[in-house]
C-alpha cells in the first residue's frame, strides 16, 4: 500500500469518525445524567441533516443561516422529548425508559418519512467541491469543515463542563444524582439540559456530514448504532472515550473499506469491536467498576 | 414453602392448558386465511419472546442479537433443503443444531460482559450476521431474498394447508412454554432468581452463575432457531430485512411489554406487537407514527407491562365485587 492512499483513507475515516464521536458524545451525556441509553440519538443526527436540507432546498435559506437553525430545531425536539416522554415517568426502571426512547425513535423516523418522503436528499458542500491535494491525497473541503467544527464543538463542551456553573452541576449529577440534589442542583433541569445538548451536538454532526454521505429519513438507525458502538468502544460514560471511540471506529471502517472490501466494512468494524470487548470488557478507556455487595 | 411452590406450578400448568385450548379453538373463529397467517406469525414471534423472557426477565441478560440466531437457522435450513436438496426435516434439525452451537460459541465470551456491554456484543454479532445474509449473494440470494424453499414437512408428510402449519406451530409453542415453566420451577429457576437479585450473593452461596447464564442463553437461542426454521419453511421465502437489528429490538419490546418476568405476559406482548401493525395498516403512511406513539404510551401508562396492567385491573374488579 502506498502512503498517499493510506492518508486518504485515514482522513476519510477521521471525517466519518468525528461524526460518530459526536453521536457517541450525545449518548454519553444523556447516559451520565439519566443512566439510560437514548435510542433516539441517531434520530437527532438524522433530524439535523434533514432539517438543514429542508431549510436550504425548500425554504431557500442560505447555508450559514440554515445550519444554526436546524441545530436549534433539533435541540427543541430534544427538549420536547424529555418533557413529554421522559420526565413524566422518572423513577421507572431504566429498561422502560430505554423502550420509550425506542418508541420515540420510531415516532420521529415515521414523522420524518411523512413530511419529507422516502427520498435521499443532498446538500451542497459548504465551500465548493474542488478537492485539495495534501501529500498526494485528494481531500474534499467538506472534510476540513467536519474536522474543524467537531474540534470547536468538543472544545466548547470541555469549557462548558469545566468552567460554567451549569456544566459543573451536570457533571455533579453524573457522579451522584442524589448527592447533587442534596446540594441544591435541580437534577430534573439537568436531565432536560442533557437532552438539549445531546440533540444539539447530534444535529451538528448530522448537518456537517450530510454534504458527504447525503441523508434520508432512515439514516439515523445506522448512525445511532455506530455512535453506541463508539461509546462502548471508548468505555461507557467517559466523554473522552466516546470521542476517541468514534474516531477509531471511523478509521477502522474506512481502512476496512479501502483495503479489504467495502461491502464488509461495517462487519469488520464490529468484529474488531467484539474482539476488543472480549479482551477488555469495559472498553478502551472505561473504568473497571467495582461494585459493593 | 414446598406447598406454595406446587400451587404456583399448578397455576402455571392450568394457564398452559387454557392457552393450548384457546390456540386450538382460535382457527374456528377466523373468517379467512389472512388471519390464520397472522396467528402463525404471532406464534413464531411468541417463541422468541418466551426464550427472551427467561434470558432478559429472569437471568437479567440483555440480548440484541436474537434476530441473528433466527436468521442463521432459517438460512441454514433453507440452504440445505433447497440448494443441497436435503430432506426438510433433516435440514431443520441441522439449522437448529448449528445455531445452538454458534450460540454456545458466542455466549461463552459474551456473557462475561455486563449490562450495556453485553447488549453491544450481542448487537454487534447480530449486525455481522445480517451483513453476511445480505452480502453472500451466492448462498443467501442477497437483499432480494431466498426463494423456492420447500414447505414444512413432518416425518415425510408435507403440511400443505395453513391450518396444519398453524397446529404444528401451536404445539411447538406450548411445548416451549411447558419447558420454560419447568425450568423456572426447578433448581435452575431458583438460581436465576437469586442471580437477578444479586449476582455476587448468589455466587457466594455457591450458585455457578456462569453456567446458568450460558444455559439460558443457549436455550433462548434454541427457541429462536426453531422459530427460524419453521418460518423459512412456512413462508418458503426469506429476506435479510426480517432478521435485522430492528427485529431484535422488537423482540425486547415484546418481553418488556409483557412485564419482563411473566411468560404468559411475554406471549401477550408478542401477539400485541405482531398484530398491532396489521391493524394500523388501514392508516397507510401514519402506521409507523402510530406504532411509535402507542409503544411510548404503553410504557408510560403500563410500566409493568400489559400483564401487570391486566392484573391491576383484575384486582380492582375483584375488590369492587367483594364490597
Amino acid at each position: 500500500m502506498d502512503s498517499s492512499s493510506l492518508l486518504q483513507y485515514l482522513i476519510t475515516g477521521l471525517t466519518l469518525g468525528s461524526t460518530y464521536g459526536l453521536t457517541a458524545l450525545g449518548f454519553t451525556i444523556i447516559f451520565n445524567t439519566t443512566g439510560v441509553i437514548n435510542f433516539a440519538q441517531g434520530e437527532f443526527v438524522m433530524l439535523g441533516g434533514m432539517m438543514s436540507v429542508f431549510l436550504v432546498r425548500v425554504l431557500g435559506v442560505t447555508v450559514p443561516l440554515a445550519v444554526p437553525l436546524a441545530a436549534l430545531g433539533t435541540m427543541l425536539t430534544g427538549a420536547l422529548v424529555e418533557r413529554l416522554a421522559i420526565r413524566p415517568v422518572r423513577g421507572c426502571p431504566s429498561i422502560n425508559l430505554v423502550i420509550i426512547t425506542i418508541g420515540v425513535s420510531i415516532l420521529i423516523r415515521g414523522l420524518a418519512m411523512l413530511f419529507w418522503g422516502k427520498d435521499t436528499h443532498v446538500l451542497e458542500p459548504f465551500s465548493g467541491d474542488q478537492p485539495v491535494m495534501v501529500l498526494g491525497a485528494a481531500i474534499m473541503p467538506q472534510a476540513f469543515w467536519v474536522l474543524a467544527i467537531s474540534v470547536i464543538l468538543l472544545t466548547g463542551l470541555k469549557l462548558f463542563f469545566s468552567l460554567t456553573t451549569q456544566g459543573k452541576a451536570m457533571l455533579a449529577c453524573s457522579f451522584d444524582p442524589k448527592a447533587a440534589s442534596l446540594v441544591g442542583i435541580g437534577v430534573q433541569r439537568m436531565v432536560m439540559l442533557s437532552f438539549m445538548i445531546s440533540a444539539l451536538i447530534g444535529a451538528v454532526g448530522g448537518i456537517i456530514l450530510t454534504p458527504i454521505t447525503m441523508t434520508s429519513y432512515d439514516k439515523g438507525i445506522m448512525l445511532g448504532l455506530k455512535g453506541f458502538a463508539a461509546c462502548i468502544l471508548g468505555g461507557l460514560g467517559n466523554p473522552f472515550g466516546a470521542a476517541a471511540g468514534g474516531l477509531i471506529l471511523g478509521v477502522l471502517e474506512s481502512l476496512g473499506a479501502g483495503f479489504v472490501s467495502s461491502a464488509y466494512k461495517d462487519a469488520l468494524a464490529f468484529i474488531v469491536l467484539l474482539i476488543l470487548l472480549f479482551v477488555k470488557p469495559s472498553g478502551l478507556f472505561g473504568q473497571k467498576d467495582a461494585k459493593r455487595v | 414453602m414446598q406447598n406454595g411452590y406446587n400451587v404456583a406450578y399448578r397455576r402455571d400448568m392450568f394457564w398452559l392448558a387454557g392457552f393450548f385450548t384457546l390456540l386450538m379453538l382460535a382457527p374456528f373463529c377466523m373468517p379467512n386465511n389472512y388471519y390464520l397467517t397472522i396467528l402463525i406469525l404471532c406464534g413464531l414471534h411468541a417463541m422468541h419472546a418466551v426464550g427472551l423472557c427467561l434470558l432478559v426477565g429472569h437471568a437479567g441478560q440483555i440480548s440484541l442479537g436474537h434476530a441473528g440466531f433466527y436468521g442463521l437457522a432459517a438460512y441454514t435450513s433453507a440452504y440445505l433443503s433447497t440448494t443441497l436438496g436435503l430432506a426438510v426435516g433433516l435440514s431443520m434439525v441441522a439449522g437448529v443444531v448449528l445455531t445452538v452451537l454458534i450460540s454456545l460459541l458466542v455466549g461463552l465470551p459474551s456473557l462475561k460482559l455486563k449490562g450495556h456491554y453485553l447488549a453491544m456484543a450481542t448487537l454487534g454479532f447480530g449486525i455481522i450476521l445480517s451483513i453476511l445474509f445480505t452480502e453472500t449473494v451466492d448462498i443467501t440470494g442477497g437483499p432480494s431474498g431466498f426463494v423456492g424453499i420447500p414447505r414444512l414437512s413432518i416425518l415425510g408428510q408435507e403440511l400443505t394447508t395453513d391450518i396444519a402449519v398453524y397446529r404444528a406451530v401451536a404445539v411447538v409453542l406450548c411445548l416451549m412454554v411447558w419447558l420454560s415453566f419447568n425450568v423456572l420451577h426447578s433448581r435452575i429457576g431458583r438460581a436465576l432468581r437469586a442471580l437477578h437479585t444479586s449476582e455476587k450473593a448468589a455466587q457466594a452461596m455457591g450458585v455457578d452463575i456462569a453456567r446458568f447464564k450460558l444455559f439460558v442463553f443457549v436455550l433462548s437461542a434454541a427457541f429462536s432457531s426453531i422459530s427460524g426454521v419453521l418460518y423459512a419453511h412456512y413462508l418458503t421465502f426469506i429476506a435479510p430485512v426480517s432478521f435485522g437489528f430492528m427485529f431484535s429490538v422488537e423482540l425486547i419490546v415484546m418481553v418488556v411489554l409483557g412485564g419482563m418476568v411473566s411468560v404468559p405476559g411475554s406471549i401477550v406482548g408478542a401477539f400485541f406487537v405482531t398484530i398491532l401493525p396489521e391493524f394500523l395498516r388501514a392508516f397507510e403512511n401514519v402506521e409507523v407514527v402510530l406504532f411509535g406513539a402507542i409503544l411510548i404510551l404503553c410504557m408510560m401508562f403500563l410500566p409493568d407491562g400489559l400483564a401487570g396492567g391486566w392484573n391491576r385491573l383484575w384486582s380492582r374488579f375483584r375488590r369492587a365485587v367483594h364490597e
